[in-house]
């Protein structure tokens, strides 16, 4: 069962083509990561799934229903650019926004006891927004975002201005959403916390998806064979580089300890330990190099705009 | 609550409850009423201060006035001037008024002098050189031989009073009770123009700067994941209008009651009078009687005509010019400067009204004014400034149905661009670009 899924969805400003027939598919309670460089069409997506603008050809399903007006009220969404009345209280301001989403008075005031105790900030309540620090800002932030208990949250750079004690803070808050259900869509550039947080991923350049998967699927599919095996003592003389390619494999590089082997197609990774021990290396380690999704990214990003 | 209710219930609290909001609607009212209280108080009390004037009467034909009220009281003395000069302090008085012989006749200046420590005020001083005239000028009539009532006939005193006809049942042409007045029309005719630019002004501008605070700020972008942008731009516009008629409800009211509490300890006719100035000094001025005329024409007007269709189009106007507002608000960034000719396309049309409101008033029945004042960007400013003139019902029907119909389009207009503007950053917008905005499928 998917909470969320795109079909052929397109979304055209004027002559320039924001979204392009994409489609892919979200499974319910996953933290899945939206990637794309700046201007491909990100936003314009999480608009459509909001309900802010319409797709102009295309389907869209949340959680088994076409997309209706009344399902923002099960969305959570946090844009990048961070935004609250810097006037407001922060009571005020909370309660208002979820009010937006359509929870009652009384369900508001009870959600919003459970977060001011949670984040330990019961003395911000009658604080004006421009009163907090900025970090304190994303918290309120945040707040707004998953008090009315959505069951798709959108976060796009949740983490972007944060420092590291309070990304790891919204991190473990995220980790616990999604425990308990929550589905997150996660629109970042930090590929590190893509790799740390994410389940699934899709690749968004030039308004089309050029990519989708597992995070591990994706990795085995760019993987390019290449191992790394560290040794101990020295090599033995014999060991060259046209040996190695009769047997199916070729050294790359030999530096210190290690050794970087390229295995050809339909080659075995079994055969290079046969040869290293069969040539006398002593091997302490063996592992297989698989691409970050940062490299995957660069490769994938740099072929579509070929 | 539905959610366009919650957020005419924010914009409307978070204004209302502002320092500024409670200063502002608080205080006018105070300092509308001081303005024209404390004048009259101020004459009222610095009144009855009053001097008594030794007087010293070489000519002999001075009469003081018997009227004990007045703010200057005379009493003849024999002594000589000098000794009165030197004790008048003493003797209780305030100062010396020395009359000289008359002079020869054909001779027209006359000089008087006031002797005192202290210095007499311009309205004193005024009051004491025509009770002095006017003494002069009896004994000259007398002098003359002619009788002062015939000479007084010989000065008429002509004032102008439209009768307005109006057709009965049967057709036939009659006087009707209203009475007219060409210029307490064009006084209601002005003020009525007048209050409908300013605020829609200042309620337009409102409205502009709360939409680009709420998309400078980012907030926008969460709101509208959460409601539609039309209803964000329509509870805020409600929301101000409603912030907007609490003020001039709790202006009128205070108004009102402050004139009623200050009338309590000031007789309207005392308070007539000092409103034409202490300058008259004593005696009715003899404006008070078109005074009084001209509120007996005020009270006569048509109100239960005028302030509702002043309302309808205060309403209307509002609509079209707040509607204008949000749209250009959700197309400009941060730097107002650089958005200057799109603002430019809200305030162009109200301007032109305004400057057409002299020609429209002075010649109400005119074609400029009829066409004008059906044109929606300028009538809510031109019709109610043609009420008082009594404009044909069919005129006023068509301006009305014409303002209906394009305050509901304006509203439409606007939220087309609005939705497309507050999600837009970065870009400088021309008024092609808005025109394209238009037809952006949503």
């Amino acid at each position: 069962m998917s909470i969320l899924r795109l079909e052929d969805v397109v979304k055209t400003y004027g002559k320039h083509v924001a979204v392009d027939q994409v489609s892919f598919d979200i499974p319910k309670g996953i933290v899945f990561g939206m990637l794309g460089p700046n201007g491909a069409g990100k936003t314009s997506l999480i608009r459509i799934i909001t309900t802010i603008t319409k797709a102009d050809s295309g389907q869209v399903w949340l959680d088994g229903q076409k997309l209706n007006s009344l399902h923002p009220e099960q969305i959570g969404y946090m844009p990048e650019e961070r935004g609250l009345y810097k006037k407001m209280k922060v009571g005020d301001q909370l309660t208002y926004l979820t009010r937006l989403k359509g929870l009652s008075s009384a369900e508001t005031k009870k959600e919003l006891r459970y977060w001011f105790e949670r984040f330990d900030i019961k003395d911000w309540w009658d604080k004006k927004i421009e009163e907090l620090s900025k970090g304190m800002q994303q918290k309120v932030q945040f707040i707004a975002t998953v008090l009315h208990k959505p069951k798709l949250l959108i976060l796009d750079e949740p983490f972007s201005g944060l420092d590291p004690i309070n990304t790891n803070l919204i991190k473990d808050e995220i980790k616990e959403l999604n425990k308990n259900g929550t589905s997150i869509i996660f629109s970042t550039h930090q590929m590190e916390s893509v790799e740390e947080m994410c389940e699934q991923i899709v690749l968004i350049n030039k308004g089309k998806n050029v990519l989708e998967g597992k995070v591990t699927d994706v990795k085995e599919q760019f993987k390019e064979n290449v191992f790394k095996i560290e040794f101990a003592g020295d090599l033995p003389s014999g060991l060259a580089a046209t040996d190695a390619a009769n047997s199916g494999f070729e050294i790359n590089s030999a530096n210190g300890h290690d050794l970087n082997i390229k295995v050809h197609e339909g080659g075995d990774s079994n055969e290079i330990l046969r040869y290293l021990i069969h040539k006398g290396v002593h091997i302490r380690s063996f592992n297989e190099i698989l691409p970050t999704i940062n490299q995957i990214f660069i490769k994938k990003v740099g072929e579509s705009n070929e | 609550m539905n959610k366009l209710g919650l957020i005419i219930q924010r914009e409307y609290l978070t204004r209302v409850k502002k320092k500024s909001f409670i200063l502002i609607t608080l205080l006018s009212p105070l300092i509308f009423v001081a303005l024209f209280t404390v004048p009259a108080l101020l004459a009222i009390y610095a009144g009855k201060e009053s001097k008594t004037i030794a007087v010293k009467d070489v000519s002999g034909v001075f009469v003081p006035p018997t009227d004990t009220t007045q703010e200057v009281q005379y009493e003849l003395r024999s002594e000589p001037i000098n000794d009165l000069k030197a004790n008048y302090n003493n003797m209780g008085y305030d100062g010396v008024l020395h009359i000289p012989a008359l002079p020869d006749s054909g001779e027209e200046a006359m000089e008087v002098y006031y002797f005192s420590e202290g210095q007499l005020s311009l309205g004193s001083k005024s009051s004491i050189e025509r009770k002095i005239a006017k003494s002069v000028e009896n004994h000259n009539i007398k002098r003359s031989g002619y009788d002062e009532d015939i000479l007084n006939s010989f000065r008429p005193d002509v004032s102008l009073k439209e009768k307005e006809l109006t057709k009965n049942e049967a057709g036939e042409l009659i006087e009707s009770d209203k009475q007219n007045s060409a210029g307490i029309a064009t006084a209601i005719g002005f003020v009525s123009g007048f209050i409908i630019y300013i605020v829609l002004l200042i309620y337009g501008t409102m409205i502009m700067r709360s939409v680009m605070e709420e998309k400078t700020n980012r907030i926008v972008e969460v709101i509208i994941s959460s409601v539609k942008p039309f209803q964000l731009m329509l509870g805020k516009i409600i929301g101000v209008s409603a912030v907007g008629l609490t003020q001039m409800f709790i202006w009128i009211g205070m108004t009102i009651a402050l004139i009623s509490v200050v009338g309590m300890f000031i007789p309207m006719e005392t308070m007539a009078e000092a409103q034409q100035g202490p300058m008259q000094g004593g005696g009715p001025p003899p404006e008070m009687s078109a005074v009084m005329e001209n509120l007996n024409v005020l009270k006569s007007q048509n109100w239960g005509y005028i302030i509702p269709v002043f309302l309808f189009y205060f309403i209307g106007g509002y609509f079209i010019y707040a509607s204008l507002f949000a749209a250009v608000g959700s197309a400009m960034g941060d730097d107002l400067g650089e958005s200057q000719p799109i603002t430019f396309v809200a305030m162009a049309p109200i301007i032109i009204a305004i400057i057409l409101i002299s020609p429209v008033i002075e010649n109400p029945t005119s074609p400029l004014a009829t066409w004008m004042s059906i044109i929606p960007l300028f009538s809510p400013v031109l019709m109610p400034a043609r009420l008082a003139f009594e404009p044909p019902l069919w005129e006023l029907l068509t301006s009305m149905v014409v303002l209906a119909a394009s305050a509901l389009f304006f509203v439409w207009l606007a939220g087309r661009i609005y939705r497309v503007g507050i999600l837009m950053y970065g870009k400088k917008v021309t008024l092609k670009e808005l025109g394209k905005w238009l037809f952006y499928k949503e």
